[in-house]
């Protein structure tokens, strides 16, 4: 069969996760109108307040343009080339556990190395799996719903916890926020929701695998994940994508809100597509990521790992608004060929003795272009806030750029603010010493690109710093010689 | 074990070696000495591979194989190892964690299974207590920070855990004070063995009271220009390089 032959040489080749499944999907028409918005509103069954936020975001996307300040390239985005919702067609009638979910499906998260059924279980992490856009299947609920923790798709909690998502839903990024939180706003198909009640500390790592699968369909996810007074939550997202040959626009929102003296820590692992070695296709990965520290001793850290997409945009922030609110900012992103990536984080100090940690660590090989812009602002009410940031750039051979941009804002004499930066190339010198160890250069490469990520490594979740590991090893490859 | 014949070799462009042969058998030890800038190191390097260096003529056999047709790694995990005249810095990387990534690489080449955290550890503890070295060493990044004196010791170290066929040791005894001298004298004692063979670069006479050599050499010019026994290390302590260009220029004439 020409599509199983299809299947077979997508996946000979070099990008792993690079083959996409043959499922009936259920579109709306592409392009983007108040028409569309309404039926994506329909489709979902969702209440008013929601259908009119989203029309109030699209209005006022429509008085917006696309922002140009980062380091990126990218040929015009046709917004109304896109097709704004796509969900799989064995959704209609709901699957009520995991032997429901389309074989087709289940076997293609297999090849993702996400067998849902034992490795959710074993590893004893809940999955909300998103499949274009819809979320499929969800495990461990009920045991999270005994400790009265919410974790289900967005869509579930517009229809079911409709105040919580009323009272949180842009509170952190507004729908005015940015072009393509905008974008989202309006359009968001589907993503995680989940609410950890006072004083509950939730007992497994969550977590997320997000694939974006059907042709032409922009992925719009939106998460918000709230953690009440006292509570604790760590939280996974892991992506991969199929293989495919036209860029695909990605915009994401995730909105975190901390309560008094509670903790979130949101983890990511991104690999998404990021085009051939020329630069052709990939991922435009375009995510607001905002924490918000609302109430007084409340953490929120966020740790990533970008080793994917032609192009990332994408700066997790933290506002410390309660007294001795830490924000923590750890982040590893790789380039290698064509790809760029222009990340990092805002830290805004509102609160008094808030502090923050930045850590990054960018690696470029290729023609890779890697920019970090970091914004560290300190309000006049932030007495005795502290920062410390570190950006540590990595350089393979010499096609590939690293970019440093610290932005710096202070408005209380009180605060204490450090900012530390280096470029390192991994030299022959260094390589030559490894090989003359008995070491094959690629071997050595990994070694010390991992050496440099330690620190960052040091802050994700064991599987996952495994995973990240080998990531980088693969990612890398073909990178030097 | 090393027959180098010939043996010419050119960085950018420009003659450094200007026809070397040295034989080396298993069991000995060879010492070569000679000014700076002589191409010593120029020849550590091209015996560990290095690519900077291009040999234009001349060959180098290795227990019966051309060794100049083997990469750096191949060359080490056949039993090649190089101590450096300057360790690199590898910063981040552990030192242990080389050390382990060599030993496995080197134990796979040879089939036999790659060793685990454990026993790689027990392995290492007995070593490093032969070298003198405190283990908080082992888990700093490779070279960083370290001594001069840490440094050289470190790469015998790796030698002594590595236990190469052919070790080639350049200026492993410059910046070591007494002790030192004497620890790292006592790891390289340590390897000398029948089926080993041992080449040290050095400029003092020193270090050859403690490693005794088999055969001494003098490179100048990029040629070996002279060769004796051990007590020619003596004589160039005493007299200095100037007569054995002068000498060595004389007989290049004579012959011509
Ligand atoms: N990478 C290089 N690029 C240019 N010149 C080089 C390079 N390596 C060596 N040379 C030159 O080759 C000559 C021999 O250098 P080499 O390092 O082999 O000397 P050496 O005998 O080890 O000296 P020393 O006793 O000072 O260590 C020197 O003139 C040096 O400048
Ligand atoms: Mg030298």
């Amino acid at each position: 069969m020409s599509s199983t032959l299809k299947l077979d040489e997508l996946i000979s080749q070099d990008y792993k996760h690079g083959f996409y499944t043959e499922v009936e999907t259920d579109s709306v028409p592409r392009g983007l109108s108040e028409d569309v918005i309404r039926q994506i509103s329909a489709k979902k069954g969702e209440p008013d307040f929601m259908l009119e936020w989203r029309l109030a975001a699209y209005r006022h996307w429509l008085t917006m343009s696309e922002p140009h300040w980062a380091t990126v390239h990218h040929p015009p985005i046709d917004y109304q080339d896109i097709s704004y919702y796509a969900a799989p067609k064995s959704r209609k009638d709901g699957p009520q556990s995991l032997d429901d979910v389309d074989p087709e499906l289940r076997r293609t998260y297999e090849k993702l190395g996400v067998p849902l059924e034992e490795r959710a279980l074993l590893a004893g992490v809940a999955v909300d799996a998103v499949f274009d856009s819809v979320s499929v299947a969800t495990t461990f609920k009920e045991k999270l719903a005994g400790l009265g923790i919410v974790f289900c798709s967005f869509s579930e909690a517009v229809r079911e916890y409709p105040e919580l998502v009323r009272q949180y839903l842009g509170s952190v990024v507004p729908y005015t926020d940015n072009f393509f939180a905008s974008l989202n706003s309006a359009v968001f198909s589907d993503g995680s929701f989940c609410y950890i009640p006072p004083g509950v500390r939730c007992p497994m790592e969550l977590s997320t695998y997000f694939r974006i699968n059907a042709r032409n369909t922009g992925q719009f996810e939106r998460t918000l994940i709230i953690a009440d007074k006292g509570a604790y939550v760590s939280y996974l997202e892991g992506c991969t994508a199929p293989m495919r040959d036209e860029n695909q626009l990605h915009a994401a929102v995730v909105e975190l809100i901390a309560l008094e003296d509670a903790q979130i820590k949101y983890a990511t692992v991104q690999n998404w597509y990021p085009g051939d070695k020329e630069g052709r296709g990939g991922i435009y990965n375009f995510v607001t990521k905002r924490g918000d520290c609302r109430g007084d001793n409340s953490k929120i850290s966020w740790t990533q790992v970008e080793t994917g997409s032609a192009i990332t945009w994408k700066y997790p922030s933290v506002i410390l608004q309660g007294d001795n609110a830490v924000g923590e900012f750890y982040s590893v992103a790789l380039t290698n060929h064509y790809q760029q990536a222009d990340t990092g984080t805002k830290m805004v100090h509102l609160g008094k003795n808030t502090r923050s940690t930045i850590l990054s660590k960018g690696i470029s090989a290729g023609h890779g272009q890697n920019a970090y812009r970091g914004l560290v602002k300190v309000a006049k009410s932030a007495v005795g806030a502290r920062n410390y940031s570190q950006c540590d750039s990595l350089l393979l051979g010499d096609r590939c750029g690293a970019h440093t941009f610290p932005y710096i804002e202070v408005k209380n004499p009180t605060a204490r603010v450090e900012h530390e930066a280096s470029t390192s190339r991994i030299g022959e010198d260094q390589l030559f010493y490894c090989q003359s160890r008995g070491i094959a250069p690629e071997d050595a490469v990994s070694m010390i690109v991992n050496g440099f990520c330690k620190e960052v490594f040091k802050e994700l979740p064991m599987e996952f710093a495994v995973e990240a590991q080998k990531l980088l090893g693969v990612s890398l490859e073909g990178s030097i010689g | 074990m090393l027959e180098i014949s010939k043996l010419h070799v050119s960085v950018d462009d420009k003659p450094i070696l200007r026809g070397i042969d040295l034989a080396i058998g298993a069991g000995e030890v060879h010492a070569i000495m000679g000014p700076n800038g002589s191409g010593k190191s120029t020849l550590a390097h091209v015996l560990a591979g290095h690519d900077h260096y291009t040999v234009t003529s001349g060959e180098v056999r290795y227990r019966g194989r051309d060794l100049l047709a083997l990469s750096p790694e191949e060359r080490a995990r056949e039993g090649i190892f190089l101590a450096f005249q300057y360790p690199v810095e590898i910063p981040g990387v552990a030192n242990i964690y080389l050390l382990k990534a060599a030993v496995n690489a080197q134990r796979k080449h040879r089939g036999e299974p790659e060793l685990d955290a454990v026993d790689f550890l027990a392995l290492v503890k007995d070593k490093l207590q032969l070298m003198g070295m405190s283990q908080d060493l082992l888990y700093r990044s490779v070279n960083e920070g370290f001594s001069g004196g840490e440094k050289k010791r470190n790469e015998i170290l790796q030698m002594v855990v590595l236990e190469p066929k052919l070790a080639i040791l350049d200026e492993t005894d410059s910046g070591l004070d007494i002790d030192a001298l004497k620890v790292v004298a006592g790891g390289i004692n340590a390897m000398r063995s029948p089926e080993r063979a041992i080449l040290l670069v050095t400029h003092y006479q020193r270090l050859l009271d403690y490693v005794v050599p088999d055969r001494v050499h003098v490179l100048a010019q990029g040629r070996i220009a002279l060769s004796g026994g051990r007590e020619l290390a003596q004589e160039l302590e005493m007299r200095g390089y100037g007569w054995v260009e002068a000498e060595a220029a004389n007989r290049r004439k004579g012959g011509a």
